[in-house]
């Protein structure tokens, strides 16, 4: 496969004489191989640490190892410059081997300024790598971060490799003839240090240096001024021989096929347009601006030759308001926010299910409540999305475990929502939403169609339409859209008659339709695939997870294991109804250990469902577990 | 296809009309009843939608396909309509309490964005289904249930507002006289985009006389103010006149000025400005007041917009592929065994 990916010689052989040639010497430093490796951009939020972190990841990925990243940013665009609330991170594991998370402690750390360093080195490796900046670290950069004395000069670092880099001066100095002047000279020091990370970790070049190329083809200049940059950070490394040794990572094994690397937002932005083209139906997304679920919006917008249809309303009400109509006229019907917005439009998602319309709720949960954490993951919304409603309203509720999977469970909600003509809630977060992952892509022919039939006949006697006749396996109505003929009906928020569907009052009739709108989404369990266990089936502890703790529980029992701890492991993507074997699958062990970023909401489901003496592990700190905090657990809980 | 014939009939349904007896939405049902009826359109073509309050239970009486929503979201709901389906003719019903107050960021949204509904907003100037609180559109020191010292509250002038919401197409009109209703109503049906028409509405039970200023069989000689395209602002039969003085609308004895100083009344004014002023004559169904179209003006429509969008990238990108979407990152291929074993 080596032979497959970009080399510096392919550099040199696609570089034309228009374009500025990457003068890459070959370095004499020595390599040492890695099977895994954890690295963590860190810098002001103005620095484009987020962008050098990404292209970090590209050139691994298209290199082929697995990874998988975390990015970190603060709430703010631009808090103030040099202060600990302005850091920016973005943290990314690349291994030869299939992966599970973004990895627990970095191995290297890219330090752009003091406050860089003060917030990230706590959880840097002992003996670890360090590259900071060398020209932030004045006095006023300094005072800002809380540092009393300039670590650099003190013996602070000493259980650290450091590679000390002026990269202001070597920036500017690099840069000179590209015509970028100005504020503008500084805003490529990101690339110089993500060439200096290319050469200490023998990162292809290649797919950096055309991403800029293609990005900047319009401000040329400013494509010139990265590469030399980035250049200029890679030849620093080797004339400096900045490190005794340099490090590689092999590409992974992973199954064979073609990969890309992607985030949950896009994937699931992707996975709802594959969903329009396989039901038929028109994709109408109708949502508001929030933080982490507008990505989505800004994929889908793009998309307007595919027939999808965005609409940016004046509040998330309106969002799903507009939802409602057009999955009353025949759309597929998509709205997505996170918490805050979901909360807005709780009243509406009562009335989609009392319409029995088809559509999708997404919630892309943040740290919480009110506007808690913007930009940090939890997953605190998931009895709000089973009970956040008035009256008796159940819906189903599905949720997404890794960047990857979102694709298809896009899918999977629409072919649901269709299916029994029902809102569904399907549940992301911030850290399924910004972390990437290498995809297998499917083969988008192999995925199953999503059968749609509109009602075209009248279902009643003498030619009456009765919307409430429902299909006698799935219990679902008849979707009837405007301009067909003869099929003229109303349908509103007011209790229906059964099969009529004109209003009532009538005490048995309420009974009978709430118990009836229950029991369609109850029956959804005989649907959805059994709860399938990983690892030791005959372990005595099992431990059962939702959402984007997936990599870390997964990882975590892999590590039990190897310490000699049979555990087994079950994922829930189906959070309503829940997998018909989800008793006996618990039953089979003799202690449950749920690990979830909330402080035990599925806890409580379960042991409510199943009265069981399940255990949590919860954690609200708005960072994803670490593989160690679940891991020990195990080991206390195997005692 | 021949173009179906209707009798207003055609257009009720077998429910129970269940407003009070002598309320002004049972006229205006009739109205709409009878307009539809007189198109030709088909039946399966129309879809009404109302958010909650007694005019909200218009739909059910309504055989065409139709929503009684939630409160004040009928023009979001309409949206999500109108925006995809530009063979349908939608239209919105609300009133005072859920069209101005509860659903007021909706209204205005929907207006300025010039979505292709037909907005009927039943004024009454009170809470009907509530049993008789003040509304958005109730005078000051109106005494209510929730208001036993008198309302403190400013209303709102819908038309001024709808005007001030970059409305494509503004009208009054009101429940008693149906011909002028339904006047209004084609005129409103034919517009291109957004239509709001605020109708007079006399809630008898809770707010009975409210209009009588332009109902009244003595009252309304003097203070109903027909505006009729290109003909002179005049009303009191010819007595008195409209004039513009100072950027405002002004009642002057027709006698006291040059007749060519008389406002002609055009409502396809580019600028809102006049409509505007018009809308000014009166705040409230109080002295002189402007029946009619103030304003009607062409301006393309939401659907047409997001549709050429739609358009445009087919033509520039082609149809999309979803093979293609899920490669447009980049791609890697794993052949067979990696080469440390795996």
């Amino acid at each position: 496969m080596a032979d497959e990916i970009a080399t510096e010689e392919a550099t040199e052989e696609a570089s034309t004489e228009t374009r500025q040639t990457l003068e890459i010497q070959p370095s004499s430093t020595p390599t040492e191989s890695l099977d895994n490796l954890v690295v963590r951009f860190a810098g002001d939020s103005g620095d484009g640490m987020q962008l050098a972190g990404n292209r970090f990841t590209d050139a691994s990925a298209l290199f082929g190892n697995d990874l998988a990243t975390l990015p970190s940013f603060p709430a703010e665009i631009r808090a103030p410059a040099g202060t600990l609330p302005g850091v920016s991170s973005f943290q990314v594991q690349i291994a030869d081997y299939d992966i599970l998370t973004a990895g627990d402690q970095p191995d290297c750390l890219v330090a752009m300024n003091p406050a860089a360093l003060m917030k990230n080195l706590k959880d840097l490796r002992p003996g670890g790598t360090l590259i900071v900046n060398t020209d932030t670290f004045d006095e006023r950069n300094l005072d800002k971060a809380g540092y009393e004395t300039n670590p650099l000069d003190d013996d602070s670092l000493d259980g650290y490799k450091v590679i000390k880099a002026p990269m202001d001066e070597l920036t500017k100095e690099a840069v000179k003839d590209t015509g970028v002047s100005g504020r503008n000279v500084l805003r490529s020091k990101n690339f110089f240090a993500l060439g200096l990370m290319a050469w200490l970790f023998h990162r292809p070049t290649e797919p950096t240096t055309e991403w800029v190329r293609k990005k900047f083809a319009s401000k040329p200049e400013v494509a010139n001024a990265n590469i030399e940059s980035f250049k200029a950070g890679y030849n620093f490394g080797i004339t400096t021989e900045a490190t005794r040794t340099t490090f590689e990572v092999k590409p992974a094994a992973l199954p064979p096929g073609t990969y890309t690397n992607i985030n949950g937002n896009t994937a699931l932005a992707w996975g709802l347009i594959a969903a329009s083209r396989k039901s038929g139906l028109p994709l109408f997304y109708g949502t508001y601006p929030i933080t982490p679920a507008s990505d989505i919006l800004h994929e889908l917008s793009r998309r307007k030759n595919f027939g999808v249809r965005t609409f940016q309303a004046e509040d998330e009400i309106a969002g799903v308001g507009s939802t409602i109509g057009a999955a009353f006229a025949g759309n597929l019907a998509v709205t997505g926010s996170s918490g805050p917005g979901i909360a807005l439009k709780s009243e509406a998602i009562s009335l989609a299910f009392m319409l029995e319309l088809p559509m999708i709720v997404i919630n892309v949960q943040r740290g919480g409540p009110s506007t808690g954490l913007p930009t940090k993951p939890e997953q605190s919304d998931l009895l709000f999305s089973l009970y956040g409603r008035h009256g008796e309203s159940p819906l189903p509720v599905l949720s997404i475990a890794s960047p990857s999977e979102a694709f298809m469970m896009a899918i999977e909600a629409v072919r649901i929502a269709v299916k029994y003509m029902t809102p569904v809630i399907l549940l992301s977060d911030n850290y399924v939403a910004n972390g990437s992952e290498p995809w297998k892509l499917p083969d988008v022919d192999e995925i199953a169609e999503i059968p749609v039939e509109f009602a075209k006949y009248p279902n009643g006697p003498d030619g009456t339409f009765l919307p409430y006749m429902r299909n006698i396996d799935t219990f679902a109505r008849p979707w009837a859209i405007p301009g067909t003929p003869g099929l003229e009906h109303r349908i509103g928020g007011l209790e229906k008659e059964a099969i009529s569907g004109n209003v009532s009052y009538d005490p048995a009739n309420h009974q009978l339709m709430t118990d009836t709108r229950a029991w369609k989404v109850a029956n959804i369990a005989n649907d959805i695939p059994l709860l399938e266990v990983d690892g030791d089936e005959d372990a005595d502890i099992l431990v059962l997870g939702w959402g984007s703790t997936f990599g870390s529980i997964r990882a975590a029992a892999r590590r039990a294991r190897q310490s000699g701890i049979p555990v087994a492991t079950a994922h829930l993507n189906y959070l309503n109804p829940l997998p018909k074997n989800l008793g006996e699958v618990l039953r089979s062990h003799d202690k449950v250990l749920i690990p979830e970023l909330n402080t035990g909401q599925l806890l409580k489901v379960i042991r409510a469902e199943f009265l069981l003496d399940a255990v949590g592990l919860n954690k609200v700190s708005g960072e994803p577990f670490r593989v160690t905090e679940i891991s020990e657990k195990i080991s206390e809980m195997a005692q | 296809m021949t173009a179906p014939s209707y009798t207003r009939k055609d257009f009720q349904t077998d429910q129970e009309v269940r407003w009070c007896p002598g309320c002004g939405d049972y006229t205006i049902l009739a109205s709409v009843q009878q307009f539809l009826a007189g198109l030709g359109r088909s039946r399966e073509e129309f879809v009404f939608i109302s958010g909650i309050g007694c005019s909200s239970r218009f739909p059910y009486y309504m055989n065409t396909y139709g929503m009684h929503s939630i409160h004040g979201r009928a023009p979001a709901i309409a949206s999500g309509v109108a925006a995809t389906r530009p063979d349908l003719s939608v239209w919105v019903i609300t009133g005072d309490g859920d069209g101005l107050s509860i659903g007021g960021n909706h209204l205005i949204h929907a207006l300025r964005r010039n979505v292709n509904l037909k907005i009927l907003l039943f004024n009454n100037q009170i809470y009907g289904l509530t049993k008789g609180q003040y509304s958005p559109t109730s005078e000051v020191g109106k005494s209510t249930k929730s208001s036993p010292f008198g309302s403190i509250d400013y209303p709102f002038n819908p038309v001024s507002l709808a005007l001030g919401a970059e409305a494509s197409f503004v009208a009054r009109t009101v429940d008693m006289d149906r011909n002028h209703t339904q006047m209004v109503l084609k005129s409103a049906y034919e517009h291109k985009g957004a239509a709001f028409v605020e109708i007079y509405q006399n809630c008898n039970v809770f707010n009975d006389k409210a209009f009588i200023q332009v109902t009244g069989k003595e009252e309304r000689v003097h203070n109903r103010v027909d505006l009729e395209q290109g003909k002179p602002v005049v009303f009191d039969e010819g007595a008195k006149a409209v004039v513009m003085r100072g950027g405002e609308a002004v009642v002057v004895d027709s006698s006291s000025v040059d007749p060519k100083a008389i406002l002609v009344h055009d409502e396809t004014r580019e600028n809102p400005s006049v409509a505007y002023a018009l809308s000014r004559l009166s705040h409230g169904p109080y002295g002189p007041t402007p029946l009619g179209i103030f304003r009607r003006v062409a301006r393309s429509t939401y659907d047409a917009e997001i549709n050429a969008q739609m358009e445009g990238a087919r033509n520039d990108m082609g149809d999309g592929d979803v093979s293609q979407l899920i490669r447009s990152h980049g791609t890697w291929e794993v052949k067979g065994p990696s080469p440390n074993g795996g």
